[in-house]
């Protein structure tokens, strides 16, 4: 009960904000929303306890029938689980967080009710897609998210490059929905079912199970598994279809702490280890989704090498942080995905709305070209960057630290050569995350001011009600790892996921990684101090290193600057010959398609039209005419008699 | 007459006429005869619609035959009777029928101004004509009320219609009656051969195999115009873009599913093997309809011809669907239609609310009516995302039920059919930016004014719907769940049957 009121509280508020939001005004919209929240939060918490340290009994709770057609039955129901009440927990408590945040940063806004109505549906439609007990209802949840996220990108829908990016999101996330639907439809026809119960009782059954596929024999698990991830991959911004992410910026700040921590983009690592006791059956597709992963996190890191947008670079170590999540459940280790995460989402939240706080502070500048030498000015903030950044770059004993070598231990214990793929990807991602973290921190606030003396003058700390969130998100972004390893990932893990996760018998990779060598778990530590080492000689103590190095690579920083030239790629190759294929169909169905028809038409009227010039009213020619047709006639009766 | 006391579904057929007789008895000035004909015309169809819901209470779900049946012996010596009756399939229909007239009557409360009598008049034999067809259980009677349909349809288009109304009309009413002429034969060779017309009897005749191929090219050459399935396509741009806005609600509400529903109701449930062996032809012309329509709506200028081609291909899912001869295929292709009819009736309401008011439909001529029209945009952002498809509303469950049942028949099928999934997206995404978002900047639009209430009741209960399809679709699926799976079992015992007598012949 507990559980549907912390799902169902934040549809509540936003329903009532975004119907009667402009009648009850701004202050009502904002207290009814947040209220919504703190009461899901606190029955999210409590359902967290309840069955992790209360020894409360995982379960359904049912809400109504859905579809139903033919043998396709599907329901409105809660999953009440380890792995959903650590997701609803979360998710609560972080959106409570940023609906909070949001109070101060959007206090200039015209439509707050709108706003405000956004996020809590965005919270709603993630919290449905974490507690989906079948795939339609995850689905559910799934493009929910893809429509509040575009909604909120677009929030500002007078900015022809915010109406692109939410475009851009929308369209980007669907080519990977259609690849989740047809891996639903799949399993349908594999289970005879797609409630998750079903699947994970029969997955033994179907092992062997083909399916045919351009011309040869793939065993359904993999088919499945492949599908299910590309879904993951336009949801979670993999390589390919990343694209969205980035301009996903144009939203409003809180918004990017949405997408980027608690919501939407950890859907596709939340799919993977929800669907754990079938992944864990296709060794094939997840040796896809390690590649994948693997390759995301250097991918998206050496971008944020480069990137002067405050916003676009945390966006960018998004990604990256993103792919050590799928590196790590390639390798079968869900339980330290989900871990990442979970610390993830404190200190991501906590980078995303500190940077807002700098924003806010520089009079909305994002170029951190035109920062600097504000760290007096702004000190709470300043702290709370190098905590989140801290975190981030994985320094012991911050929560990045815990997870992200967990994850790079599993990939090192999975002893396959993918596995070592993903965790060399890893490791120089590592160095470079630290690299770009401390960039960041320095161009912001250290060295002289580069920003004009007037925005200098108004620099300003933010108020409470926007600190106060980032301070609590700080706790969680010091303690969450130390506090969660060892029960999430110990021993006896199965004493807190219970069914949650279930992983094949040959699945050893926690087990192996109490035993990898030494220098496997020391290295990201070296490799991060050295990261920032390297970003404090570039970018304070020999400033000049970064001119001379773009000058004398210029190529190559150009093409990292440009982010691989993925967005005019995809321009030159999908959109506009889209475009161009669009306008040349719409002449050929206007000139070919309908020219038949009328042209038949326009014979039939000109025929008709000589039809007439025979009727000339003459009976002398009426009777030539008879008289013709008369010899015709008798001509054939004799010749075929 | 009727197992149900009174002769419910004729009741429902002919009472619109009643109100037909009632608008021409009226004598007065043009005034009053105006606001009379439009009284009388909301009342008569709120009171069929109201009456109509005893069909929704008292149906029979579980039973998958013909309800609420009656007889009338009509010309015995040939063999025809007049004969009504809904099934799971049909009965939905119906009800989606006197729905939407009502509101394209609210619709056309002020935007038409001329000849108002003759209008409601030809709307209220319209609904006469569709609530026929979609009961009639003779074939005879059924083509004769759904050729009626032109009639009024080619009226309302060329009367009432815009620039270029008289060559729309007229490609209209030509075009669809040159298929349906076609299937007047086919009819008569049935009645030839199984000495009735009667569509229960039919359905359980067994026609040899290379009559049925031809019989199902003559209703192919039919229903495909009326689906419309590409390439016979063209038609329908050009009739949305001329009809008043009421007439595209009605044509694209109700008026295109007659073809799916002739699909249902006599292909394949009389042509089985036919129906079997073409399948692939209409997947191909289906899935090419799905695609290209899609990105020649992506190009479109004109709002309304943006909305036509999506129906084109909304409708290709449904045609694919149909083919697929699985419970889910069919299940979600007949719930595809009903949403369809449901949110593009509404997104035709939508432009035309923005017709009335700047009357253009250029797309390039609008843009940041989001800032002017809030009630508005809250509507068309719903009514978009319907008809891309999200989770949660209408559009959501034939779309994914039709999936599902195409990926039985081949992954390609699923994967080329569900584009229509990604560039439903782009083109109805690309409309709502370029009217809704951006700058407000033309002085016209300045002024423009929010949702009006007559606006805002024509609105609500397709709202309501739109949400009630989408979180609950079970309430819906019921009534034709029982149908459909008994209409997949004769198919697959018809298939059967043939594979045993060819394995008897060798």
């Amino acid at each position: 009960m507990l559980f549907a009121i912390a799902v169902l509280a934040p549809l509540f508020g936003s329903t009532v904000a975004l119907l009667l939001g402009r009648q009850i005004g701004d202050r009502a919209s904002q207290a009814i929303t947040i209220l919504c929240m703190l009461l899901a939060s606190a029955c999210g918490v409590t359902s967290f306890i309840d069955l992790i340290y209360q020894g409360g009994h995982a379960g359904v709770v049912s809400l109504g029938s859905w579809v139903s057609v033919g043998s396709f039955h599907v329901d409105w129901a809660l999953r009440y689980d380890a792995l959903s009440v650590s997701m609803v927990a979360m998710v609560t408590c972080v959106a409570t967080l940023i609906h909070i945040y949001s109070v101060g940063y959007m206090s200039h806004d015209n439509t707050i009710w709108r706003f405000f109505s956004y996020l809590s549906l965005f919270t709603f439609a993630m919290l449905m897609l974490v507690t989906a007990d079948n795939l339609l209802q995850l689905f559910f949840g799934w493009e929910g998210v893809g429509l509040a996220s575009y909604l909120l990108i677009g929030y500002w829908y007078e900015k022809p490059s915010a109406c692109a990016a939410a475009m851009k999101a929308f369209i980007v996330n669907r080519i990977g929905d259609l690849g989740f639907a047809a891996g639903i439809a799949l399993v349908f026809w594999q289970f005879g079912s797609i409630e998750f119960a079903d699947i994970f009782g029969a997955v033994g059954t179907y092992q062997d199970a083909t399916y045919h596929l351009l011309g040869a024999d793939y065993r359904s698990y993999e088919v499945i598994g492949v599908l299910l991830f590309i879904g993951a991959m336009g949801k979670s911004a993999q390589l390919g279809l990343h694209v969205w992410l980035p301009d996903a910026m144009e939203g409003p700040t809180p918004v990017s702490a949405l997408i980027h921590a608690a919501t939407m983009v950890t859907a596709g690592v939340f799919l993977m280890a929800r669907m754990s006791p079938l992944m864990d059956y296709a060794p094939h597709a997840l040796q896809f989704v390690t590649i994948i992963g693997g390759s995301t996190a250097l991918f998206a890191a050496t971008i944020g090498c480069a990137q002067t947008d405050i916003k676009r670079v945390i966006a960018y170590s998004t990604c990256s942080q993103l792919g050590y999540m799928f590196i790590a459940a390639g390798v079968g280790a869900y339980q330290a995905s989900i871990f990442h995460l979970l610390t993830h989402a404190f200190f991501k939240a906590m980078l995303f709305m500190g940077a807002g706080s700098v924003i806010h502070a520089m009079s909305d500048e994002q170029d951190m070209r035109k920062m600097g030498g504000i760290w007096k000015l702004i000190p709470v903030t300043y702290v709370i960057m190098w905590i989140g950044n801290l975190a981030l770059a994985g320094v012991p004993p911050f929560a990045g630290y815990f997870s992200k070598d967990a994850i790079l231990e599993a990939a090192w214990a999975s002893d396959t050569a993918i596995g070592h793929y993903g965790f060399w990807c890893g490791l120089l991602a590592a160095f470079l995350t630290a690299f770009y973290s401390w960039r960041l921190l320095i161009l912001t606030f250290h060295g002289k001011p580069r920003a004009d003396h007037h925005t200098m003058e108004h620099v300003h700390e933010s108020p409470w009600v926007m600190l106060a969130p980032l301070c609590l998100l700080a706790v969680g972004a010091i303690f969450a790892g130390y506090a969660f390893h060892e029960q999430l990932l110990g021993a006896d893990w199965k004493d807190y996921w219970g069914a949650a996760i279930q992983i094949a018998p040959s699945n050893h990779v926690l087990a192996n990684m109490e035993e990898v060598p030494g220098w496997v778990s020391m290295a990201p530590t070296v490799l991060g101090a050295l990261g920032i080492a390297l970003a404090y000689v570039c970018y304070m103590f020999i400033p000049g290193i970064p001119a001379a190095f773009t000058g004398m690579f210029g190529g190559l920083y150009r093409f990292v600057l440009n982010k691989w030239y993925f967005d005019e790629l995809y321009d030159a190759i999908f959109v506009r010959p889209c475009m161009a294929l669009a306008r040349q169909l719409w002449v050929v169905d206007a000139k070919v398609v309908d020219g038949m028809p009328n042209g038949v038409a326009s014979l039939a009227t000109s025929g008709s039209g000589r039809m007439v010039k025979l009727q000339t009213g003459s009976i002398a020619n009426y009777a030539f005419t008879m008289l013709i047709g008369l010899v015709v006639l008798v001509g054939v009766y004799l010749l075929f008699r | 007459m009727t197992a149900f006391g009174f002769p419910l579904l004729s009741l429902l057929t002919f009472l619109p006429l009643v109100g037909v007789a009632i608008i021409l008895s009226v004598r007065g000035d043009e005034k009053a005869v105006a606001s009379n004909a439009r009284w009388t015309a909301l009342w008569t169809t709120i009171v069929v619609f109201a009456l109509s819901l005893v069909l929704w209470a008292k149906f029979d779900r579980s039973n998958a035959g013909f309800q609420f049946t009656e007889t009338v012996a009509w010309m015995p010596q040939v063999g025809l009777t007049y004969k009504m009756g809904v099934d799971g399939i049909s009965v939905l229909f119906v009800l989606l029928s006197t729905a939407l007239t009502p509101l394209c009557i609210l619709a056309s409360w002020e935007s038409i101004q001329t000849r108002v009598r003759d209008y409601m008049i030809a709307f209220l034999v319209l609904e006469t004509m569709m609530i026929g067809s979609f009961c009639a259980l003779d074939f005879l009677v059924f083509y004769m009320f759904f050729e009626g349909v032109l009639i009024p349809m080619y009226l309302i288009i060329g009367i009432w219609g815009g620039p270029r109304r008289v060559y729309s009309a007229f490609k209209f009413f030509l075009y669809t009656l040159a298929g349906s002429l076609l299937m007047l034969l086919a009819i008569l060779a049935m009645w030839n051969f199984a000495g009735t017309t009667d569509i229960a009897t039919l359905m359980h005749t067994v026609f040899p195999k290379s009559m049925q191929m031809w019989l199902f090219l003559a209703f192919l050459a039919s229903f495909a115009v009326k689906v419309p399935m590409f390439p016979v396509h063209t038609w329908l741009p050009d009739a949305h873009v001329e009809a008043p806005t009421a007439g595209s609600v009605i044509l694209a509400g109700v008026l295109l599913k007659m073809g799916a529903y002739g699909f249902l109701r006599f292909s394949i449930p009389m042509l089985p093997l036919a129906s079997a062996d073409f399948a692939p032809v209409i997947f191909a012309l289906s899935v090419v309809a799905v695609i290209y329509t899609s990105l020649v709506a992506l190009a479109q200028t004109d709002m309304k011809k943006l909305i036509a081609y999506s129906s084109v291909a909304h409708m290709g899912v449904v045609t694919i669907g149909i083919f697929t001869f699985n419970a889910q295929g069919m299940g979600g292709a007949i719930f595809q239609m009903l949403s369809h009819g449901v949110v593009s009736a509404a997104l035709f309401l939508c432009v035309g609310v923005v017709y009335d008011r700047i009357h253009t439909r250029e797309i390039a001529r609008y843009g940041g009516l989001a800032n002017r029209m809030p009630g508005y945009a809250l509507a068309f952002m719903l009514f978009t995302m319907a008809s891309v498809g999200l989770p949660g509303t209408a559009g959501f469950a034939g779309e994914i039920l039709v999936l599902i049942g195409s990926f039985k028949v081949s992954i390609w099928l699923a994967i080329f059919g569900g584009m229509g999934m990604i560039l439903g997206a782009c083109y109805m995404l690309y409309l709502y930016r370029r009217v809704m978002f951006g700058k407000l900047t033309r002085a016209d639009l300045m002024s423009i004014l929010d949702l009006s209430p007559r606006e805002i009741m024509t609105f609500a209960p397709l709202v309501v719907l739109t949400i009630w399809m989408g979180v609950y679709p079970s309430s819906f699926t019921s009534f034709f769940d029982a149908t459909v799976n008994s209409l997949v079992e004769h198919h697959q015992a018809a298939l059967a049957a043939t594979t045993k007598l060819a394995g008897v012949a060798h």
